[in-house]
């Protein structure tokens, strides 16, 4: 057999009907994660049209999008929020779905809570109802986000129609610069590609860069594929995978685990198979760096100013940057790190896991935030926020004048109370900067975790390489 | 879903590179559990102030472009999360169509799923036609048997997939198409390995 990518290995083993070129294939879903907000209407579908969910096992179910961050004693008084929360918790009760729902301590963002559990597992097909499901690619799994009728689809059949997508490696090699992360890097290829130029792609993150990364950066990388257009992206399987699943609650064990790591190994991409795009970045070449617009790929290095529309020769480009300064409130020219912030969010399915918050609490000890930051933590799952606990890192969150709340997804896309303000200016670690996306006419600059803490600090973006 | 044969309407022209799922339907208004009712929300924060009022500018407002059925707007559209609130909501207003250079993978795959017809057309031919469009008494015609995109002084060729197609000028339920496959998929689920995880 001719050699093959990680993603056409994987595809392969999961055909449960041929397309024969013409038709979609018909792929298996081994694991199909279900979340409040793009389930609902699914669901009513489903019994609709009398059909049932054909396998309740392979699915999961948690509340995240808009769960309240805060004062959960007092129930969630958003009415329309609670309708959708307890719809979710009525159709899992009734289709036999396991759900973390919002007392349990294993709930948490769904793209969170799947690795965590060890039920993302190299060589898997998974989909859920959200564009950040490639957060699971990390593992060496196939993973994508899909809408409600596929959702239904899948509820109904544990299959969906798909055609077949191109292959780009991404290959990062070399040295990671100190105070330069796995956000870093992702927001560095985006810049490079541009947020449509995944678009019709599964990637696949390589090179020595990609293989020493932890786990985390690795799904912080994998998370953004989508915000650079490709559905999935994905990074093979290796001992950190390996290290990372053992004893988890999901994992195989035993003989099913030797088992399932010979197949794990077997999924990985074979010498001399070809991808139809190749794209290479040296790790000495990427900086910590910070959005100036409305979009992922708007981003300059934080030594960097606020960019001149006239830079852009395309028209609809220089048209979009203008926009994004009128919005951003931002003049052309003004140094990065001159940019004075309002709020700090860390958190989300990007940043929100126990080594970007160990990473931000390293860099916090013993500081004070910024009087004039509101700034606030919301971990990634109620495990997440409980193995922080156990090490201390609220204390040193709190101490510095950070909130701590509880897990969800929060102001990354603000469904729950926590927004910004309009004109309130924001650092924040999640994964899109869209017009309104925190809150309408709030005004969101990305970065990397240890950047949002330097920033929560100085009330201003610095340079987090020479910041101590 | 409604099979698709020849849309005959008004296009509205949006002429913006990369509008994404948020701008197309802000978040707050997701929270329905109803599949319907979600036109009123559309482009919500470009159609309406702060205290609600509405942008008397922005296109759909324009009492001229009130009954428009065919978007024309810009590449990279529907780029963002994958939400189908998006195309549920421009379908909901009473569009039947979108017309852009290019679009986001899950969106684009959305509207197929729910039968309102993404149309890939050169930035150059997209550009034309939102000149036209500019006009609001200028009428489109779109031919999914031909695909073909006329309008005044304007004729253009679009590619679609066949299967694709077939489905959306059939109106064909997907899952009722792979429900005839289950003797497959029973098949398939018999040689699953036994170390992949189960939740129950």
């Amino acid at each position: 057999m001719a050699p093959r990518t990680m993603y056409e290995k994987i595809w392969d083993d999961h055909v449960v009907r041929s397309g024969g070129g013409s038709e979609p294939d018909l792929l298996y879903i081994d694991l199909h994660l279900v979340h409040e907000v793009t389930s609902p209407q699914a669901f009513e579908s489903l019994e609709l049209t009398n059909r049932k969910v054909r396998r309740p096992d392979l699915t999961l179910a948690t509340v995240d999008h808009g769960v309240p961050t805060e004062g959960r004693a007092l129930g969630i008084k958003d009415p329309l929020s609670k309708k959708q929360i307890d719809t979710l918790v009525a159709n899992c009760k009734k289709h036999n779905i396991e759900l973390y729902d919002i007392s349990d301590i294993r709930q948490g963002i769904v793209h969170v809570i799947g690795p965590e559990q060890g039920v993302t597992q190299p060589g898997m097909t998974i989909v859920c109802g959200d564009s950040h499901t490639s957060t699971h690619g990390a593992f060496g799994a196939l993973a994508f986000g899909i809408g409600t009728s596929e959702v239904e689809h899948v509820l109904a059949t544990q299959t969906l129609p798909q055609s077949r997508p191109r292959s780009m490696a991404v290959n990062v090699n070399g040295e990671l610069p100190t105070g330069v992360t796995a956000k870093d890097i992702i927001l560095g290829i985006i810049n490079r590609i541009g947020v449509a130029g995944g678009t019709g792609y599964v990637i696949e993150y390589r090179g020595s860069t990609i293989d020493s990364l932890s786990m985390a950066g690795r799904m912080t990388i994998c998370n953004m594929s989508i915000e650079g257009g490709a559905r999935a992206g994905m990074i093979a399987p290796d001992e950190t995978t390996f290290e990372y699943l053992k004893g988890r609650n999901y994992a195989p064990a035993g003989d099913k685990w030797d088992r399932a790591v010979e197949y794990w190994e077997s999924v990985r991409t074979d010498p001399g198979a070809t991808f139809d795009v190749e794209i290479d970045i040296d790790a000495a070449d990427l900086a910590p760096y910070v959005s100036w617009g409305t979009n992922p790929a708007q981003t300059v290095p934080v030594t960097g100013s606020v960019p001149n529309p006239s830079e852009f020769d395309d028209p609809l480009e220089r048209d979009a940057a203008e926009r994004a300064l009128v919005y951003m409130d931002l003049e052309a020219g003004t140094p990065i790190m001159d940019v004075p912030l309002d709020r700090v969010f860390f958190g989300s399915c990007t940043n929100g896991r126990i080594e970007d918050l160990r990473a931000g609490a390293r860099l916090l000890a013993g500081k004070k935030i910024h009087p004039e930051v509101h700034a606030m933590v919301v971990p990634g799952s109620g495990l997440v926020k409980m193995q922080a606990e156990e090490e201390g890192l609220d204390l040193i969150f709190k101490e510095a004048g950070f909130e701590w709340r509880e897990p969800g997804c929060s102001m990354c896309l603000g469904m729950n109370p926590d927004i910004l303000m309009p004109g309130e200016r924001c650092a924040s670690t999640s994964n899109r900067n869209f017009e309104g996306r925190q809150g309408r006419n709030g005004r969101t600059h990305l970065v990397s975790p240890e950047m949002a803490v330097a920033a929560a600090v100085e009330g201003h973006f610095v340079d987090v390489r020479e910041w101590v | 879903m409604e099979p698709i044969s020849v849309i005959t309407g008004q296009m509205a022209p949006l002429p913006r590179a990369n509008v994404d799922t948020d701008a197309i339907i802000p978040k707050q208004y997701l929270k329905r559990v109803e599949r319907s009712g979600f036109g009123p929300f559309l482009f919500y924060e470009w159609a309406y102030d702060q205290e609600g009022e509405p942008i008397p500018g922005f296109i759909l407002n324009q009492p001229a472009y009130a009954a428009a059925e065919v978007l024309v707007s810009g590449p990279n559209f529907g780029s963002g999360s994958s939400r189908e609130h998006a195309p549920w909501s421009i379908e909901d207003r009473g569009f039947q169509a979108i017309i852009a250079p290019s679009f986001a993978d899950i969106f684009y795959n959305n509207c197929i799923n729910i039968g309102l017809l993404p149309i890939t057309l050169t930035d150059e031919q997209v550009a034309t036609l939102t000149d036209i469009a500019n006009d609001p008494d200028n009428v489109v015609t779109i031919d999914l048997e031909k695909q073909t995109v006329t309008t005044v002084g304007f004729e253009a060729h679009f590619d679609i997939d066949a299967f694709v197609k077939h489905r959306l000028s059939k109106g064909l339920d997907n899952i009722a198409l792979t429900l005839t496959h289950g003797e497959a998929i029973d098949t398939y689920e018999e040689t699953r390995p036994g170390f992949k995880p189960a939740l129950s």
